[in-house]
């Protein structure tokens, strides 16, 4: 097939980002046309001391590289998910898969809200767009979206909403306020 | 008892031995959404193609993302890299990558709206 210039194949990146075991690998399952990439490795004792399991003591599994979906929008036109590393000591991926991304969803677990920090301070100093979804885990105390903000101490233009990842139309919502986000900052750099 | 058979038993070549135990190429800055297209050109310099560049160069008849090619061939990204970069340094291979324009992204919008 041909494309002309103005029908250049585009492709976009989100990334989805957040502390260990809050949700990126169900997210990115929850919304794409197809699995994850997953590289995922069970959980042993070579993480013992490394890997903090606190309120998580359920998940046997750990992402080691990337997860990967990718959604077609049209012909042409397809947006990539990829879940960024949750351990500190794959923060060496991060510059890559960050460079040239539309936009960043840092999960937040409001049992381990200090666990996003990392990635917070990360998008605010590369001036990667962002959102902060809080994931409603069963058990989990709803904390209204504005007290997350307060405690997270964010920026009044970053929004912030609740969401249950396991949900197609809530993870929908979730990258539609992305997408918004990164909109209004494109339409504000060039204005 | 486990059997570890066929692909269960893993790769029978290693995957960095598809590559010449290199880890380095012209292919390291690409970026995981850039677009890979074949030019249709022919091998230059006596360059001879391997067997999972000769499956790249069958994919990338239509743009396709090197994320998509890592994941279709089933390799680790700095392998499919190392390969991408031979077939580029032979002009094999073109890779672009677009950037959003606020069409691009009202598009986008809409279109997750609708899934």
């Amino acid at each position: 097939m041909d494309f002309g210039p103005s029908d250049e194949p585009v492709a976009l990146k989100i990334l989805i980002a957040g502390g260990f075991g809050v949700g990126k690998t169900t997210l990115v399952g929850a919304i794409s046309e197809i699995r994850p990439l997953r590289t995922e490795e069970v959980l042993s004792d070579r993480g013992i001391g490394i890997d903090d399991v606190d309120g998580v003591e359920g998940k046997t599994t750990t992402t080691v590289a990337m997860d990967f979906g990718r959604i077609t929008i049209r012909e042409g036109l397809v947006v990539y998910l990829f879940g960024t590393p949750g351990q500190e000591r794959f923060w060496f991926m991060w510059d890559e898969l960050s460079y040239g991304a539309l936009g960043a969803v840092v999960l937040a677990d409001t049992r381990r809200l200090t666990d996003c920090f990392p990635s917070i301070d990360y998008f605010e100093q590369r001036g990667t767009p962002f959102i902060v979804a809080v994931n409603c885990f069963d058990g989990a105390d709803r904390h209204e979206a504005e007290d997350v903000r307060v405690a997270l101490d964010l920026d009044v233009d970053v929004p912030v909403l609740l969401c249950d990842v396991r949900r197609r139309v809530s993870a929908k919502t979730v990258l539609v306020t992305l997408v918004e986000h990164s909109l209004r900052v494109l339409t504000a750099s060039q204005s | 008892m486990t059997n570890w058979m066929d692909e269960d038993a893993g790769p029978v070549v290693r995957p960095y031995a598809l590559i010449g135990g290199r880890t380095r190429s012209s292919g390291d800055k690409l970026d995981l959404v850039a677009m890979v297209t074949s030019t249709r050109g022919a091998p230059s310099g006596g360059f001879v193609p391997g067997p999972e560049q000769e499956r790249i160069l069958a994919m990338v008849t239509t743009p396709t993302s090197v994320a998509d090619v890592a994941s279709d061939l089933n390799l680790p990204l700095g392998v499919v890299r190392v390969l991408l970069g031979d077939l580029q340094d032979h002009k094999l291979i073109s890779i672009g990558r677009a950037s959003a324009s606020e069409r691009i992204l009202k598009e986008v919008i809409n279109g997750l709206r609708a899934l």
